[in-house]
């Protein structure tokens, strides 16, 4: 799996084969590279889940998908602030559990069956509010830590993150919004969120065994009526489709703010702040601007990720981790470029957050032996099939000493990530030639 | 010996202020220039005081710089050059005293508020944007880019604008680098540059902001002698179009040679102030900066 993942991007020093020669064209066009990427891991997965039929290949695809885009959605908001202005948030996690957190507040009925109350107003209002929020939030935190130099503001922003999660945890809190203004938290609990629109599409009032009109077309071609793949993961992949969208309008808004004059004083800044001010350019003012787009951006991603998952809990869904799983992402692709911010989240979300344990299990299932009791059981037996039968079966840590390897190796072999190496041109006109038309004999 | 000077010329400067709304941007910079009329005092700096701690790094420092002229700052290590000039660009707040450009108080000002204005630095040790391209560094400089707002950036409507106004700067830059024959080095990282390219791009990227006065901090410092020949040439050239300079240096030949008005700084105050000759032939200052024996 890992030699799949890697495969699209590979040391990239042999170009001499048929496949380098593809691999070549695909670098060439970005849209290429994210759907190349896919494919391969695509027929990874494939591979991986054939023999338990379509439906199980189907919804692994649907799940890497869903985790690459949201992962995607979050590292392009992160690479505004860290890769292009050089601001090191690392309370990514904070800012969308506001983002999330309002959303479910201002959407939830006022008197709901379970769970504690919200404003109950249009889906629409909650995710521009989570988005408000997020971004005033962002504000606060900016207004004083960005005037700190870039270790400070890793620390405040940390803390402000974990001060976030507690507050959302806190019962206290949760009593005093339901006391105040009627709404609540749910402390540690959590939240249910408000119904997905994207189920709405499928089935009338999201209700089980009613599909509307397209759903029945739907799920008359691909599900029960067709190929046997289930109506659940059909609307999984309806909702893929929806956050395919706004990976793409991420995308396109955050280009279109690179190239751009903006986007120039925000590489100046990132480079060096004494020349950007001595040339005219407002830093402090710059970077709250870029600080707050890119923590409203975050609290949107936080809406479209935890948003679609039934119900978030503040832990561990909003632990620090989550942070640092966006910053890998980030670091995977390059920080500075937005194509690798996406590449970056699908690689992550694909080979190393899901796939090692897919491929944990599989491995699992294949396994026949006893799984040792300890690690030191497992060692002393000096036997590689129940070390392997010990390993699978506690997949889970593990892949934090594989994700500890692959940063070592990115920062030793490739410290630009997969596309960080790439000329990210600021400015809206095209740069690498010379226009004609003026005076060039000179 | 300043501190009749200023009453004199106030008036002389109260004409100043008129060719200062200057019309577009979008003249050459050769054109843009010719409009200047060198009369007047664009830069005053009366009683400039700088204390960090105990150190008392600039001390009453008094000196103006006359339009359209090169001016040299000169004095040994420690004399409070830098500190002058970080004081003037807003990178420093004065203890006491004042600065005065285009007769308007300066002092105490952001260094972006000032740059603004018109007067722009370099930096004594070439500070460049180094993963952004030669062209990028020119292309940030200018004044009053419609698409450093944010919503302009990517609004579709507005946007044409943005590239339209980034098109005339491109041709800038463009007829900047080739002014400083640097033009082969457009679509090069700043990084991957020579000290004495930066230091051309330097001045090349400070000139993009448009400014009336230039304050250059030890330009040649570094420099290669068939560079540092091109330098000046340049600086004399961009000097008869209009600009205007204040060079700290501590080569005194270069100073004597180039500047027709010397300022000496000798512990934090202005110790003589005159032609080269004047000061080529001032005691106190043979004394203080050369050593008692020449």
């Amino acid at each position: 799996m890992s030699g799949d993942g890697s495969d699209p991007n590979g040391p990239g020093s042999t170009p001499d084969s048929a496949t380098g020669a593809l691999l070549d064209a695909a670098r060439r066009s970005d849209l290429g590279l994210v759907l190349g990427t896919l494919l391969v891991i695509y027929l990874a997965a494939t591979l991986l889940t054939f023999t338990n039929g379509l439906n199980s290949v189907v919804g692994l695809l649907r799940t890497l998908t869903f985790l690459g885009l949201v992962y995607a959605l979050a590292a392009l908001a992160l690479n505004l602030q860290w890769g292009y202005a050089g601001l090191f948030n690392i309370g990514v996690a904070g800012f969308m559990a506001l983002g999330v957190y309002t959303m479910g507040i201002v959407v939830r009925s006022p008197d709901p069956a379970f769970g504690p109350p919200g404003f109950g107003l249009p889906l629409p209002v909650g995710i521009v509010a989570g988005m408000l929020v997020a971004a005033v939030v962002g504000l606060l935190a900016a207004l004083p830590a960005l005037r700190l130099k870039a270790d400070y503001l890793a620390i405040v922003t940390l803390g402000i993150s974990e001060i976030i999660r507690l507050f959302l945890q806190s019962s206290s809190f949760d009593n005093f919004l339901r006391g105040t203004l009627g709404v609540g938290t749910g402390g540690g609990r959590g939240m249910g969120m408000p119904q997905n629109p994207v189920r709405e599409l499928f089935l009338v009032d999201g209700q089980a065994g009613t599909p509307t009109a397209f759903g029945e077309l739907v799920f008359g071609a691909l599900g029960d009526g067709g190929l046997g793949i289930s109506n659940s993961i059909l609307i999984g992949w309806g909702y893929v489709a929806v956050l395919a969208a706004f990976v793409i309008g991420f995308y396109v808004l955050l280009e279109r703010l690179g190239r751009s004059p903006f986007g120039r004083t925000l590489k100046a800044i990132r480079e060096d702040e004494l020349v950007a001010d001595s040339l005219g350019k407002n830093v402090n003012l710059i970077k709250i601007k870029v600080f707050v787009i890119g923590c409203a951006l975050m609290g949107l991603a936080g809406i479209l990720w935890f948003g679609s998952q039934g119900n978030v809990s503040p832990t561990p869904q909003f632990m620090p981790l989550l942070t640092f799983y966006v910053f890998i992402a980030v670091i995977i692709g390059g920080s500075g470029s937005n194509t690798g911010a996406v590449l970056g989240g699908i690689v992550f979300a694909a080979v190393l957050f899901e796939g090692p344990r897919r491929v944990g299990s599989a491995l699992r299932d294949v396994i026949d032996a006893e799984t040792p009791s300890s690690f030191a059981d497992a060692l002393v037996s000096l036997d590689p099939v129940s070390l392997l039968a010990y390993a699978t079966d506690n997949i889970a840590p593990l892949q934090f000493v594989l994700l500890g390897f692959v940063l070592v190796f990115i920062m030793h072999r490739r410290p630009d990530g997969l596309l960080g190496d790439r000329i990210e041109t600021a400015a809206a006109v095209d740069l690498s030639e010379r226009p004609h038309g003026g005076e060039t004999d000179e | 010996m300043s501190s009749d000077i200023p009453d004199a010329d106030d008036a002389a400067a109260g004409g100043s202020p008129a060719t200062s709304d200057e019309p577009e941007a979008n003249d050459s910079p050769v054109e843009e220039a010719a409009k200047r009329t060198p009369t007047g005092v664009p830069l005053r700096v009366d009683g400039l005081v700088k204390r960090f701690g105990g150190v008392t790094a600039v001390d009453g420092a008094s000196f103006e710089v006359e339009q359209g002229s090169l001016t040299g700052l000169i004095g040994p290590n420690g004399a409070g050059k830098s500190t002058t000039f970080n004081c003037i660009t807003g990178v420093h707040e004065p203890t006491a005293g004042n600065i005065y450009f285009k007769n308007e108080d300066i002092t105490g000002l952001k260094p972006y508020q000032i740059a603004r204005k018109g007067l722009v630095r370099t930096f004594q040790i070439a500070r460049e944007l180094e993963e952004m391209t030669v062209l990028e560094n020119l292309m940030l400089a200018p004044k009053g880019q419609l698409g450093e707002s944010a919503i302009r950036a990517v609004t579709p409507g507005l946007r044409g604008e943005v590239v339209t106004q980034e098109e005339e700067i491109r041709e800038r830059a463009w007829e900047t680098l080739d002014f400083f024959e640097i033009d082969h080095l457009a679509t090069e990282h700043a990084g991957n540059l020579s000290g004495g390219q930066r230091k051309l791009l330097e001045m090349a990227r400070a000139l993009m902001t448009d400014p009336e006065l230039v304050l250059l901090d030890e330009p040649l410092a570094g420099v290669n002698p068939t560079l540092e020949e091109k330098l000046l040439d340049r600086i004399h050239q961009l000097r008869e179009d209009g600009y205007t300079f204040l060079l700290v240096e501590h080569d005194m030949d270069i100073i004597m040679n180039n500047c027709e008005h010397v300022i000496v700084m000798h512990q934090g105050s202005v110790l003589a102030e005159g032609t080269g000759d004047e000061i080529r032939n001032n005691e106190q200052v043979i004394e203080a900066y050369l050593g008692e024996d020449i």
